[in-house]
């Protein structure tokens, strides 16, 4: 590597670590919005893999390449045992419910000494870097384009249209609900271990009510309508501060404006396409 | 020949109103049987228990000889029912041969795992839904639109895709929920002609409509149903001079009046 592209990359490390997390975060909320299931987990489902690696990390002392795919593990039983009771809730009843999850858990790490209590977790080795991040988030890509462009994308496009149409077609309905958010809880969980192998330090408050809130607008700013729309959003929320680091103060003001027009401008976000399903 | 569909005291109750109350029900396989009655007579409500929709708070279901009272919907729609709805609900983002092809969910074999592993045979289950789904489309006159929005056909034709995304998996049963309403008369004609056709070709259709000609020159069997009670049942000739149907649909006043008339004028 020459010298100024290793400098501009020691700069510009975490910026690079961040766009992929969230990536994967985008993609995260994306499977269930792609069944019309305003499941707002994610959060808590990071936190969890979060977590769960860095004590595989750090108290028992297990290599990267078993934490790594291990890390998806308790967020997939806490989404089968919320899956169960809010597999009958929809709108904005579901969304409560699955922030809900993340504030009980923010007060379960605050509270257990074992797992850092408010000070949280530090001195977690720095094991993630490009290749993870951006391998999972290709391979999540890749997988997602293909399932979407199945029967199975078509299954889950008619029931984010309509449930009961969809159900009355021969659709399994919960089952593609409990799917989705399994797959929900597995990208979260891999992203909350990359993030807490990339930044050292982990604490409570990092996965509660506002990240929740941060990755829902990653895919109402890219849109749902392909695997790729919310990633886009991701990126562009995650470089916007950056690039807008010369309005000082008003930097979130503008974020917001921005998330604001694209909204009200931009219905089914910047990218609105839908994927194509059979030659034409 | 046993009854394709069989409803036995099947009942449906909301807080101080008995929507369907014990209603048997026969449907026999190869014939348009329609329901009829005057609004709020439960007719849609006895079409989401038939679907699965809405469970009964009492009696029972039975399909093709299937006891599916406690079975939802998607399995119901496996064992051979399909059914449209009384305000169109076409998936309207995508094209009209993928809402066909939505239809067919059921037909495809393995799930996520064979997916993802782009199996051939997945391939070519995709290429036989396709071929089966313009087929569908061809028989409801639809195929020249095969590659349009859904949202943007015109009225009529919507709800010709609806019945299309019914039949495509060759369901044994369809249930069509209001299928002439909002159709103008040539309309309601092409549709009359399209039920009689997917009769023949070996679909029991029963039907919930509210354009008498249209029920009394299609159907063979005709069952009347007024709050959420079966008042009368039988061929469409009897229908029109049943007492108790006529007190439903036009009042006590009316049906006294008619049967007076009628005693006193002698007949021909």
């Amino acid at each position: 590597m020459p010298p100024w592209l290793d400098d501009l990359f020691w700069t510009y490390q975490n910026l690079v670590y961040a766009l992929g997390i969230n990536g994967l975060l985008a993609l995260s909320i994306y499977v269930v919005l792609a069944v019309g299931q305003l499941s707002l987990g994610q959060a808590a489902f990071m936190g969890l893999g979060a977590y769960s690696s860095a004590i595989m990390t750090l108290k028992f002392k297990l290599p990267f390449l078993l934490v790594l795919p291990a890390s998806c593990i308790v967020p997939v039983v806490f989404a089968l045992l919320i899956g169960g009771p809010t597999l009958r809730l929809s709108g904005v009843y579901l969304a409560i419910a699955t922030i809900g999850l993340g504030e009980v858990l923010r007060a379960v790490y605050l509270n257990i000494e074992w797992l850092g209590g408010a000070l949280g977790l530090s001195g977690i080795p720095e094991r993630a870097g490009i290749v993870s991040i951006y391998g999972l988030l290709i391979l999540a890509l890749l997988v997602l384009w293909i399932v979407g462009r199945s029967h199975i994308g078509r299954a889950m496009e008619a029931m984010r249209t309509d449930e009961t149409a969809a159900e009355v077609m021969g659709i399994n309905v919960a089952r593609y609900r409990l799917g989705a958010l399994l797959a929900s809880a597995i990208l979260a969980g891999f992203a909350g271990a990359l993030s807490a192998h990339v930044s050292s330090f982990i604490s409570p408050n990092e996965y509660a009510f506002e990240p929740a809130v941060t990755i829902l607008s990653f895919a109402l700013l890219g849109g749902i309508g392909t695997p790729i729309a919310p990633v886009l959003g991701a990126f562009i929320l995650t470089l916007l501060p950056e690039l807008l680091r010369g309005l000082a103060d008003f930097r979130l003001v503008f974020n917001g404006v921005i998330i604001v027009i694209a909204v009200l401008f931009l219905p089914n976000g910047i990218l609105p396409f839908r994927l194509r399903r059979h030659g034409r | 020949m046993p009854a394709i569909l069989e409803l036995s005291g099947l009942t449906r109750r909301y807080a101080g109103l008995v929507a369907v109350d014990s209603v048997d029900l026969a449907v026999t396989p190869g014939t348009i049987h329609a329901i009829i009655g005057p609004n709020g007579a439960g007719k849609t409500t006895l079409f989401n228990l038939i679907s699965g929709i809405t469970p009964p708070s009492e009696g029972q279901i039975r399909l093709l000889g299937h006891t599916v009272t406690d079975e939802p919907a998607y399995r119901r729609a496996a064992l051979g029912m399909g059914r449209t709805f009384q305000n169109i609900r076409i998936f309207a983002a995508m094209t009209v041969l993928e809402n066909v092809l939505t239809g067919l969910a059921p037909r495809f074999p393995g799930g996520l795992a064979a997916v993802i592993a782009l199996l051939p045979s997945l391939r070519r289950a995709e290429r036989s839904a396709v071929a089966r789904a313009r087929d569908v489309l061809d028989r409801v006159g639809l195929l020249s639109k095969a590659d349009t929005p859904a949202a943007s056909l015109p009225y009529g034709d919507q709800r010709r895709l609806e019945i299309a995304r019914a039949l495509a998996s060759a369901p044994r049963l369809i249930l069509l929920d209001e299928p002439a309403a909002g159709m103008n008369p040539a309309e309601t004609a092409a549709l009359a002609l399209l039920v009689r056709k997917i009769r023949d070709a070996g679909t029991t259709v029963l039907l919930v409509e509210h354009d008498m000609s249209f029920v009394m020159n299609l159907s063979d069997h005709i069952t009347v149903l007024n709050f959420g009670r079966r008042i009368h049942d039988g061929p469409p000739g009897d229908v029109k001079r049943d007492p108790r149907v006529i007190e439903a649909y036009l009042g006590p006043k009316v049906a006294a009046r008619l049967a007076a008339q009628r005693q006193t004028t002698p007949g021909p």
